[in-house]
């Protein structure tokens, strides 16, 4: 028989949520001091799936580190990949044909939508409601499904070329793009209906976990944690990239910066796309989607950088060239590695199960936070 | 004396089977209303409608190695499992499907239940102290409280009925409701005594027997995405097969309960045909409601939990329970 | 007062929303796909694993210029080809794909411009050795042919 416990009233214990834990959905390990069920002081663990990929980006070839920025993220893999065609297009002088920017950003938006498809269903889910997470994999199947049509893969896509495409688009992809649209719409009044209204879930987000502006600020958090703390930042409009200063669209800030702001962030985010995508679609122009001959790539020595609006928030990435065949260094500033680290600092105090939503509303992606 | 004795037994033995034949089979209903509310066909492979799945189920767990984690007090953690179990088994011997099928017929019967219901909690605290994982006590502590805190409106809700009807025996509260749904206590038009609350009070009580049972909106005590599995984390095999068991089998004392408070226990809604049938249709389409229910909201937070019993459920029991007295003494 | 009860009936209200909406969706048809039962066609674009592809001979029409060889970031290509004596072309001798460091990328498929390889559409790829996942593609064009 093992020795009987004795209580102290003022002690506390130290329990470990992750690296396998039903909550952190990927290995992330949070170390939690806690006094019954408040936390006290919590510590978040990284890189129990560190695949060194900045270390990948020095040692391959420009195109052969193509496919690795599709695996940072797994949910929102096109926008990683947006930023990184973007960047060393800007840094060879590359010129893209219009179509192939044009296609970029629908297969981006819709990239998005799926992500924070799949994120309103696992955020869903740790509330401990399961059937939005189902519906919410129907909607997103059909975008997956439309993405696999063109790319040729679900989720790691690899779809984007320097100057350009890996394949174009074809009739059945509009076609389907636009019955996706009014779909759309009608199930996002459904989960309005059946989460958003819901008594039991806003009783849950309500003022939960309120994030100043100065702790977003202080840890470089972007995205819809940002916005959903009154910060009207992002990047498609900020520091305009690809075609979207052509498209009219909002970015929807909200600020009352609990839990339920960065949840009606990311749900008022998906109409936006739906517009984005309804005009890309309208506009789309014809042409080809690469550059008439394929020119090696060459960077002039020097210090590029470019950052993009991922489902997640604002993903830099700056390369140091040395004039090599292989980049000198390349930075990955992934936005959920920010926005994770206030976890820390802000969830003092909170009880377990309120903390454990506060994660869930942050959109944490872990592979993206460890690269 | 030994005609009683031997009847009890028998009555427990059948409660046994009917309680592993429900627990079983609404394991089954609920996984295919789950699948069926979020589009996909749920099991389906084995047998008719996957009717082959809970006993396969059944021989998966029982053909599991039970495994005792070295650090745990090894007593109790086998006593929980059963702790959990043996009180719904208990409970239904003197529950009346029908005027002439009940175990055992009891003056107290109501309270026979609510003291067997209240053992329910027990278990869960044992199981998750002794597990020695800091989730399982987590879980266990949230659970008592949640006892706790919704017996306490449950058993207002219970003695507003039994003010009304008279008695605590649950065939003598049933037979004052004989004669089609306006006798029943739901409905407020009840002979001589027009209370328009009733309504609320089968509310308060259905939402206190989800809680009872650690339904879903209310299963803080096994809520995965926070405590990984509650209160029976450390618990495999057949320990884990029979909390499920002793959930499923409290959803239908629950549900039978409320059947009989406030349903009309097997009474015909129109005066027809009184019967065990009309007791099962009732109950079954009292737990149908549960999965239903559980498979469309997210879970409370324990505070919020405690709230709604404290500030809502409580006082609004109590109310009805005195506006209750004083329709009695007036009429 | 007033908003403590309008509070309880809203938040009952939106209670009974949801339960309609699920309602709702327990009555419509299933959406998914029964796996092993079914199965799905794949797209024309999917990339399984690369595949040679073969000329009307039968013969590879990979010419052994290494091209795809070079282009893989993870490296899982390993050619071998010879030179006969008084052939123009080389000739392919071994093809082998590691498999197990695939990352089903296309850059060998893209790079190749000798229309000699493909994706194949097998997703059904599933083993405990990892053996099984070193192909030999030269070896599984002659059994496609045969
Ligand atoms: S698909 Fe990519 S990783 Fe796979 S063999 Fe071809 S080039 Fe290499
Ligand atoms: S690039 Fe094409 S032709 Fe050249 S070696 Fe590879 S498969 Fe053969």
């Amino acid at each position: 028989m093992s020795a009987p416990i004795r209580i102290r009233p003022d002690e506390t214990f130290t329990l470990n949520v992750g690296p396998q834990h039903p909550a952190t959905h990927g290995v992330l390990r949070v170390k939690m001091e806690m006094d019954g069920e408040y936390i006290v002081n919590a510590e978040t663990v990284i890189g129990y799936i560190h695949r060194m990929h900045e270390k990948m980006g020095e040692l391959k070839t420009y195109p052969q580190f193509l496919m690795n920025l599709s695996r940072m993220d797994y949910l929102g893999a096109l926008g990683y990949s947006h930023g990184h065609v973007l960047l060393i297009e800007k840094a060879a002088g590359i010129e893209v044909p219009e179509r192939a920017e044009y296609i970029r950003a629908i297969t981006v938006e819709l990239n998005r939508i799926a992500s924070h498809l799949f994120w309103f269903g696992a955020f869903v889910m740790d509330l401990g409601g399961f059937s939005p997470l189902m519906y919410a994999l129907q909607d997103r199947e059909y975008i997956l499904d439309m993405l696999e049509a063109v790319t040729g893969s679900r989720l790691t896509y690899s779809y984007y070329r320097f100057g350009g495409l890996y394949n174009d688009v074809d009739d059945d992809f509009i076609a389907a793009a636009r019955r996706f649209i009014p779909r759309m719409r009608t199930s996002m009044k459904k989960y309005h209906k059946l989460v958003t209204g819901n008594i039991i879930f806003k009783k849950r987000l309500e003022g939960i976990a309120p994030l100043s502006p100065e702790i977003i600020r202080k840890y470089g958090a972007t995205g819809a944690v940002a916005r959903g703390s009154g910060i009207n930042f992002d990047v498609r409009k900020n520091e305009p990239y690809s075609v979207y200063p052509e498209f009219d669209f909002d970015i929807p800030v909200f600020h009352e910066c609990d839990s339920l702001a960065r949840y009606k962030v990311r749900m008022a985010e998906i109409e936006q796309s739906l517009r984005i995508i309804e005009q890309g679609l309208d506009k789309l122009p014809g042409g080809p989607i690469m550059p008439e001959k394929k020119k090696p790539i060459k960077i002039a020595p020097g210090d590029y950088y470019q950052a993009v609006e991922t489902a997640r928030g604002s993903f830099g990435i700056r390369l140091v060239s040395d004039g090599g065949k292989t980049p000198y260094r390349l930075k990955l500033r992934s936005p959920t590695y920010s926005n994770m680290h206030l976890f820390d600092e802000s969830c003092r105090g909170m009880l377990i199960m309120d903390a454990l939503a506060f994660m869930g509303s942050l959109d944490l992606v872990i592979p993206e936070i460890d690269r | 004396m030994s005609l009683t004795l031997l009847n009890v037994i028998v009555a427990v033995f059948i409660a046994i089977a009917f309680a592993a034949l429900n627990a079983a089979y609404l394991v089954w209903a609920e996984r295919r209303g789950a699948a069926r509310i979020q589009r996909r066909p749920g099991p389906n492979i084995n047998g008719p409608f996957g009717l082959f799945q809970p006993p396969l189920d059944g021989v998966k767990l029982m053909a599991k190695q039970l495994l005792i984690p070295g650090d745990v007090d090894k007593i109790l953690f086998m006593v929980a499992p059963v702790l959990a179990m043996a009180p719904a088994i208990t409970s239904f011997v003197t529950i009346p499907f029908s005027s002439h099928i009940v175990g055992h017929n009891m003056h107290i019967g109501i309270l026979l239940v609510f003291a067997f219901a209240s053992m329910g909690g027990m278990a869960l605290l044992l199981a998750g102290w002794s597990s020695r994982n800091k989730y399982s006590v987590m879980s266990s502590v949230r659970a008592v409280s949640q006892a706790i805190a919704y017996e306490i409106p449950m058993l207002i809700t219970a003695i507003t009925i039994v003010m009304i009807t008279g008695t605590t025996d649950l065939m003598g509260i049933v037979k004052a409701q004989t004669g089609g749904f306006w006798h029943w206590n739901i409905f407020p038009f009840k002979a001589g005594l027009f209370n328009p609350l009733m309504l609320m009070s089968f509310l308060i009580f259905f939402i206190c027997s989800l809680a009872e049972t650690n339904r879903a909106p209310f299963d803080l005590g096994e809520a995965e995405s926070e405590l990984v599995a509650g209160f029976h984390t450390e618990y495999g095999s057949m320990g884990f097969g029979l909390f499920f068991m002793g959930e499923y089998a409290n959803i239908v004392i629950g549900a039978s309960l409320t059947t009989i408070l406030f349903l009309g226990g097997w009474d015909c809604p129109f005066g027809l045909f009184p019967g065990v049938w009309w007791f099962l249709l009732k109950i079954y389409l009292l737990i149908a409601t549960f999965i239903w229910i559980r498979w469309t909201f997210p879970r409370t937070t324990i505070y919020g939990l405690l709230n709604l019993s404290w500030k809502i459920l409580i006082p609004a029991s109590l109310f009805n329970l005195l506006l209750t007295a004083g329709l009695l003494k007036v009429f | 007062m007033g908003a403590y009860f309008s509070g309880i009936f809203s938040g009952l209200w939106s209670l009974f929303v949801g339960m309609g909406i699920t309602f709702r969706e327990f009555f419509s048809p299933t959406v998914t796909v029964q796996y092993p039962y079914e199965t799905l066609k794949m797209t024309a674009r999917y990339r399984g694993h690369i595949e040679l592809i073969a000329d009307e001979e039968g013969k590879p029409n990979c010419v052994v210029c290494g091209m795809c060889e070079k282009a893989c970031p993870s490296s899982c290509i390993t050619l071998a080809g010879e030179k006969p004596e008084g052939a123009k072309k080389k000739v392919l001798t071994g093809y082998h794909l590691d498999f197990t460091k695939c990352s089903l990328c296309g850059s060998c498929v893209e790079s190749c411009n000798f229309n000699a390889i493909e994706f194949s559409r097998e997703y059904n790829l599933a083993s405990t050795r990892k053996e099984d996942f070193h192909f030999d593609l030269l070896q599984r064009l002659k059994d496609r042919n045969s």
